[in-house]
């Protein structure tokens, strides 16, 4: 969609804007120049301005639907391969995922050590799932949204782990589990494990609270930013590329050089975050688990 | 003052990768050293390195998203 029209810096926030649905405030006047009723409205976002509006009564409709549907195509290429598996020598997908699960399994024995069955299908889920959200930069950033573009749907972001509404969502899936684990598994040594540590003295309680928090909600917050960064910046390397074929036609060859090149080095990016994200995870929930 | 946007920029990316590019070589010495005394280990340490450099390109990768966001986006 780099048109004549379009500056590089209104093409660069074109394709960062997310597809919004939310609520507009009372009183907001529209881009076609309608006013907002009483009680506000729930409607589509017609770019940034109107979703920075929406503020907290907003979702981001094609973060979601991406999101959703890969979990889906996850679980059904699972589920596939799964009806497949025989005894015999595998060939082809089932071979592919019986070596993703075997990794990962090895992965958990390795790093897991306490008793948990739900470690194992939940770190493998977290793989795949963060793989599949991340291998969607690899699609030409011009492709699906000038598609969507021609039926009438003007903003779409088709990398879920680009939205940090979406990694940060995740952070806090675990954040959550890591709390759950930590008072089943420690009980009352929780609260000793926040007050007591490192200064092992009632005087030091407030200090020792104040360092263990912050080391707390730490874990969760670098997780989710740092595979939202990770994939930001990616996109936003394969966006400038994608802008320089609208510098003239001398520029086709080296723009399509440089957009091999930067895919070539963001898949090794893009399984190493998803590694990444998943290896975290297991190492915060085993620090959940170990009871001191 | 807009220029100063992009001293910003490259401050950001050049100390990022300033940094990163020390810690990614500390890190790719010791597992070659570590790999050349144990050359059995040499599998899981590969792994462990993979995982320390990509916590610690992260950073470096992040500047330079927010630098180009600075420069094309915030001054452009």
């Amino acid at each position: 969609m780099a048109g004549s029209t379009q500056t590089i810096s209104e093409y660069i926030v074109h394709h960062l804007t997310n597809l919004a649905y939310g609520k507009l405030p009372e009183g907001f006047v529209r881009e076609d120049g309608s006013v907002i009723g009483e009680g506000g409205a729930w409607v589509m976002a017609h770019g940034g301005e109107e979703a920075t509006a929406m503020g907290f009564n907003a979702i981001h409709i094609d973060s979601m639907l991406w999101s959703v549907g890969l979990g889906i195509v996850f679980c059904w290429m699972f589920r596939s391969v799964a009806k497949k598996a025989e005894a015999g020598v595998p060939s082809g997908m089932v071979n592919v995922l019986e070596m993703v699960v075997e990794f990962v399994d090895n992965t958990v024995r390795d790093t897991f050590h306490g008793r948990n069955k739900m470690i194992a299908p939940l770190a493998l889920t977290i793989f795949v799932w963060v793989f599949l959200m991340n291998l969607m930069d690899l699609i030409p950033v011009d492709l699906i949204p000038s598609l969507l573009g021609l039926v009438g749907v003007h903003f779409q972001k088709i990398v879920p782990s680009t939205d940090p509404n979406i990694t940060m969502g995740m952070a806090l899936g675990i954040f959550i589990l890591m709390l759950y684990y930590s008072i089943k598994i420690k009980g009352f040594g929780f609260v000793k494990e926040l007050t007591m540590n490192p200064f092992n003295h009632w005087l030091f309680i407030p200090v020792n609270l104040f360092m263990e928090v912050v080391g707390l909600l730490a874990k969760p917050f670098s997780l989710g930013l740092r595979l939202f960064g990770n994939m930001y910046a990616g996109e936003m390397i394969f966006i400038l590329i994608a802008a320089l074929f609208s510098a003239g036609v001398a520029w086709m060859l080296p723009a399509g050089l440089l957009q091999v090149a930067w895919s070539i080095f963001h898949i090794l990016v893009i399984v190493l975050q998803a590694f990444i994200f998943m290896v975290l995870t297991i190492v915060y929930l085993s620090m959940a688990h170990e009871d001191h | 003052m807009p220029e100063l946007i992009y001293v910003a920029a490259a401050l950001m990316m050049g100390l990022g990768g300033l940094g990163a590019a020390i810690g990614v070589g500390l890190l790719g010495g010791k597992l070659i050293e570590g790999s050349a005394r144990q050359p059995e280990l040499a599998p899981k340490l590969q792994v462990t390195f993979f995982l320390g450099a990509g916590l610690v390109d992260a950073i470096p990768i992040i500047g330079v998203g927010i630098a180009m966001y600075l420069i094309f986006v915030v001054a452009g």
